[in-house]
């Protein structure tokens, strides 16, 4: 029993964690139709910035909201490499992905141009450990990682509920649906997908910095496999739970990642943790053939907002 | 009358340099008048299609200039040009965003050339004006504005296309082939639509058209392009007078050439 509920605070834990992300990715792949790899970069940019600027005693939410900025930047930056550049768009994701590797070993090595892949920093405040956290009663406290991610989680996804019926936010899901409408209203459709990378890749360092300061530390290597962790999510929310129609693609994204995550963890349990890369690649394809088939006995897609 | 569109001396080439170039203009002068409605006929390949694209910005020209009411507009982009031009295409499917609903679909349009930001996308005060636009098209749409716009047929979807075009006030409505991929009767349906709304907008309009029957029934000029040069260029009282006849002899005698 003991060991149950503890596999369960995991998977909650890790679920909102990394539902933050899988909303971001939900924007990029489902909304805007465009495969983003620079999410394996822009998930750890966040844990870094995160970390090199807690322990330098920076305030955790603010490096909260650094973290999403230097994520969204970096997602313009992919967008204006496929834009401007006519990239494609596997590659536009992958040479960010690339050029971040840099960018996050020189911020964790604190501005030394030798670098530095791994960076804790125990006992400075993050925010599961400083302001509103230090006022949960006793008993709750070793649930605060699991309420705090649920928080987050929930603020995140109101806030993409809200901007997706927004007047720019209609125009972002026109922006994959049919281009071309967004050129016929007088619209740079460009512009709209670098706004979208921008705010799909924001969230995503925003779920770097949150699991940096739970894990407190940050190292350059957790962001491999991310792209794949989070498309899985989205495709089996946006599968499994699309038939319900109350619920909206945020909160189908949330529950596929909490799938997802307690498939991976039940398939860890009796796998050394070298197998977890290939566990994760294997129930990819596994929710991509889900997918396939449930959409062969659904015919129609999933309404977005 | 004042010109509304004015093309000078285009040249248009395509797979420059390849040998597979193709010259579609040269030394291409056309100009559409304000209160035009104009179809255009003429056989593939002829330019009527590149003729809109060029007058959208959907593609550059090699050299030339473009005038829209005398402002240059050849090197603007095709989404600032599409403030002033609104076009449907042959296909249904590009007019509209399908997963949005009817009533999303039109309040994106009624803020065209405004400002979009974070206000609310759907404005509920303005729900009856779209009812009343959506009456004009008389299919009934009006009580299914939370419908997504994907699960209507390729008639209604046109027609939707057609009156989101021209909701907001524009100078040039580019119909692209418009009816070409519809069954005969919606064809039929969209294209007397199209009559009602180009009177009723009072809007100055160029109809590319595979339909001779459409050229001739509909619209007050008649341009047939051949080889990248209008053939045919009538309008009033000659434009009333072509029967389809005419326009089927003169399409033989062209490709006979």
């Amino acid at each position: 029993m003991e060991i149950f509920l503890g596999l369960f605070k995991n998977v909650l834990e890790e679920g909102f964690i990394y539902g933050i992300m899988a909303m971001g990715v939900y924007i990029t792949y489902k909304i805007l139709d465009f495969p983003d790899l620079s999410v394996d970069g822009t998930f750890p940019l966040g844990a870094c910035v995160t970390a090199g600027l807690i322990s330098t005693g920076v305030n955790p939410w603010l490096a909260c909201l650094a973290a999403f900025f230097c994520g969204a930047g970096a997602g313009c930056i992919t967008g204006l490499l496929h834009v401007k550049l006519r990239i494609t768009d596997l590659l536009s994701g992958i040479i960010v992905m690339t050029a971040l590797w840099t960018v996050d070993l020189v911020v964790l090595g604190q501005g030394d141009l030798t670098g530095k892949s791994l960076l804790q920093f125990y006992n400075q405040p993050t925010i599961f450990t400083s302001g509103p956290m230090k006022l949960l009663p006793a008993g709750l406290y070793k649930y605060r990682v699991v309420l705090l991610a649920f928080l987050i989680a929930l603020a995140v996804k109101l806030t993409v509920d809200w901007f997706l019926r927004t007047r720019t936010g209609l125009l972002l899901r026109s922006a994959g649906d049919n281009p071309q409408f967004v050129t016929q209203l007088a619209r740079d459709q460009g512009k709209m997908k670098i706004l979208g990378l921008a705010i799909g890749n924001g969230c995503t360092a925003l779920a770097g910095s949150v699991l940096a300061q739970q894990s407190e530390s940050a190292s350059v290597s957790i962001g491999i496999g991310m792209v794949v962790q989070a498309l899985a999510a989205v495709i089996i929310g946006t599968s499994m739970f699309g038939r319900i129609h109350i619920l909206n693609p945020t909160t189908m994204v949330l529950l596929g990642t909490l799938l997802y995550k307690t498939c991976l963890i039940i398939a860890m349990l009796k796998l050394p943790s070298t197998f977890l890369k290939l566990t994760m690649a294997i129930l990819f394809v596994a929710a991509l053939l889900t997918d396939r088939v449930g959409r062969k006995l659904r015919r129609g897609g999933v309404r977005h907002g | 009358m004042a010109n509304l569109i004015r093309l000078e001396h285009i040249d248009k080439r395509f797979h420059s340099g390849t040998v597979s170039e193709t010259c579609i203009f040269k030394d291409f002068s056309f100009m559409i008048q304000t209160g035009d409605f104009l179809s255009v006929v003429g056989s593939n390949g002829s330019g009527k299609t590149t003729l809109l694209n060029l007058i959208c910005g959907s593609l550059p020209v090699d050299s030339g200039r473009i005038f829209l009411q005398d402002r240059d507009i050849t090197k603007m982009p095709e989404y600032q040009r599409a403030a002033r031009i609104g076009r449907v295409f042959q296909d249904p499917a590009r007019g509209t965003c399908p997963s949005l609903t009817i009533l999303e679909n039109m309040s994106l349009a009624d803020h065209k050339g405004g400002h979009y930001g974070l206000s609310r996308g759907v404005n509920r005060k303005r729900l009856d004006y779209y009812k009343s636009q959506l009456e004009l098209l008389c299919l009934g749409l009006e009580d299914k504005m939370d419908l997504p716009v994907g699960v209507l047929s390729g008639g209604q979807r046109q027609a939707l296309a057609l009156l989101i075009s021209t909701l907001t006030p524009i100078d040039l409505l580019v119909l692209d082939e418009h009816t070409a991929a519809l069954d005969p009767k919606s064809s039929e349906n969209v294209m007397e639509l199209t009559d009602r709304l180009v009177r009723e907008k009072d809007v100055t309009t160029i109809m590319v058209t595979h339909n001779l029957r459409f050229a001739v029934d509909y619209g007050s000029r008649l341009v047939m392009m051949h080889a990248g040069q209008a053939v045919i260029d009538a309008a009033g009282e000659v434009k009333s007078r072509y029967t389809m006849d005419d326009l089927l002899k003169a399409f033989q005698q062209v490709s006979m050439e």
